[in-house]
């Protein structure tokens, strides 16, 4: 018990499948095919900075409307009895277990041109409107997977906002949205940075979103990465350049958010 | 005031109908006689039947769970020993280790997989004619199972770590040594002390790797090799243009998973049950005595 050893198994492991994998990503980025060293995989990215602009710029317009929506239903939850508390967590967790190609798949069906939504807009005489293979639809697929993630943290730490402090704030004559920016939000930002990291990183690092709700014009960082390792490009230490900065653009939102351990450690 | 409760019931039923519809209308065309996605064409089974019938499904399905089943285990094991080594280190040891986990957890799993694809490349490359020469035997890595499994043992482990060490921290130390004075060697020790203690973590790390191997598509879909997972090959339904296969599937898991829910929700009442009933009756034999 006193003993570290145990240790010793696991930490062979997460090196030998953690730490060099990324060093061998580290090392390809910065080579060429026969292992000459290179800067012309990070220097060739410039040709796909608009595809790098949109997966940014759809990961935070699907991080703001996720804590937008979420906000309100992170507090409503926590000032429930705490029998329908749990039972209102359950029915926010069941949709994530269901495999998210599922759930995406979902949507395909829903937004398509002959799709459900089409045919209901039909017969008010509107449409049909081109939903499906649109910027739209990948922000709005993106909201749908990962809005949980961005209710379960907000509600953790509503939890244990005592409600004296709100009233006390409305004694004071705090209005609405006096309460909120001066006390809900400042109390709650533990769980804002880690529902914003949680929602963030996978939206900027998917490839089936864009591939299944935004056809071939839409492509995602992602994308490109999965192309140049598994699809027709083939080319990995351009491909390991593109993990690369992917990896520096999660760990630069990461050091934004600064999400405490000890809450992370919490939430998995 | 009585309207801003009607707002707030509102806002809340459109979120959950946001979270929901789009599963329940998958649901509901499971049930379709006809092929459309979007016009119902009278109720029908057979896209269950025929679902039973799809060799691809079953097989990757069975590879799942053979996957799933067997990297849960490795990694609860070695995540455990891990727990017990690394509550022993010093402070800025333990940090270490623990920066070296948390990466699987925050790095995008697309960098993982790929970082791990690459590793097999290189293996099977440079290092596997080495090896080959040295050993005297072919050495490769091919992929398909065990670079599956490797893996999905690496992105479970983490979650191994971070149930079980929490659990051990809470523990008395002295609980350890009482039973070494007491004359335990400290294997037994470890087996009837520290490990019926740390237990219920244990578990709830297995299922959870379990769940996170069995759900996982992104570090599967570039380790697998022409191996098919079950949502790998959910991946190669959906790139059909209509499949009601896939509604059938959806409509199974979904039960599957409630039902799994549901269980353990009566589980967990009946045990508070229990623990209340045992309570109570304490409290009246000490008021007996």
């Amino acid at each position: 018990m006193k003993s570290k050893l145990g240790a010793s198994p696991y930490l062979v492991w997460m090196v030998a499948f953690v730490a060099v994998p990324l060093a061998i990503v580290v090392y390809f980025a910065f080579t060429t095919k026969d292992g000459a060293f290179t800067l012309e995989n990070i220097m060739g990215l410039g040709a796909y900075t608009t595809v790098f602009a949109r997966g940014i710029l759809q990961a935070m317009l699907a991080t703001a409307i996720c804590l937008v929506v979420a906000f309100p239903i992170g507090f409503f939850l926590s000032r429930m009895a705490p029998a329908h508390q749990k039972m209102m967590q359950m029915l926010i967790m069941l949709p994530m277990w269901m495999n998210f190609l599922l759930r995406t798949y979902a949507w395909m069906t829903l937004l398509e041109r002959n799709g459900l939504i089409n045919r209901f807009l039909g017969l008010f005489g509107i449409g049909p409107l081109q939903m499906i293979n649109t910027g739209g639809a990948v922000v709005l697929g993106m909201v749908y997977n990962y809005l949980p993630f961005m209710i379960l943290p907000l509600y953790t730490i509503m939890v244990k906002i005592d409600p004296s402090v709100i009233e006390a704030a409305q004694d004071l004559g705090c209005n609405v949205f006096h309460v909120l920016g001066k006390v809900l939000v400042p109390l709650a930002m533990p769980g804002i940075t880690t529902g914003i990291t949680m929602v963030f990183v996978p939206s900027i690092s998917t490839f089936i979103i864009s591939r299944m709700l935004g056809g071939g014009a839409n492509l995602l960082p992602g994308d490109l990465i999965e192309l140049q390792f598994l699809g027709n490009s083939y080319n990995y230490n351009l491909g390991s350049a593109m993990a690369l900065v992917l990896m520096v653009i999660v760990l630069l939102c990461m050091s934004f958010t600064t999400a405490d351990t000890e809450e992370m450690e919490a939430m998995v | 005031m009585k309207r801003g409760r009607l707002l707030k019931r509102v806002y809340m039923v459109a979120v959950f109908g946001f979270l929901y519809i789009p599963i329940a209308v998958l649901i509901a065309f499971s049930f379709n006689e006809s092929k459309s996605r979007a016009v119902w064409g009278g109720f029908s089974l057979k896209w269950y039947v025929n679902l039973f019938h799809n060799e691809m499904i079953l097989q990757s399905l069975a590879v799942s769970l053979f996957v799933a089943f067997l990297s849960a285990s490795i990694a609860t094991v070695l995540g455990t020993l891990a727990a017990i080594g690394i509550n022993n280190m010093g402070r800025r040891a333990r940090g270490a280790v623990m920066t070296l986990s948390y990466v699987p957890v925050v790095n995008p799993e697309i960098v993982t997989g790929v970082s791990t694809m690459l590793l097999f490349v290189v293996f099977n490359g440079q290092m596997s004619k080495f090896l080959t020469a040295l050993l005297g035997t072919e050495v490769r890595l091919s992929f398909g199972i065990v670079t599956l499994l490797i893996t999905h043992i690496t992105f479970c482990l983490p979650y191994v770590l971070f149930n079980v060490s929490p659990k051990l921290r809470q523990m008395d130390v002295h609980l350890y040594e009482a039973a070494l004075d007491l004359g335990c060697s400290p294997r037994q020790a470890f087996f009837k002390v520290v490990l019926p203690e740390i237990m219920p973590a244990v578990l709830s790390a297995f299922l959870i790797s379990l769940t996170y191997s069995i759900d996982d598509f992104i570090i599967s879909y570039f380790n697998s090799g022409t191996v098919q997972t079950l949502p790998i090959a959910i991946y190669s339904m959906t790139k059909k243009r209509v499949s009601p296969e896939i509604n059938a599937l959806s409509a199974i898991m979904f039960a599957v998973i409630l039902a799994i829910i549901l269980a353990a929700n009566a589980f967990d009442a009946a045990r508070e049950r229990r623990l209340a009933r045992a309570l109570r009756r304490t409290q009246w034999e000490a008021g007996q005595g």
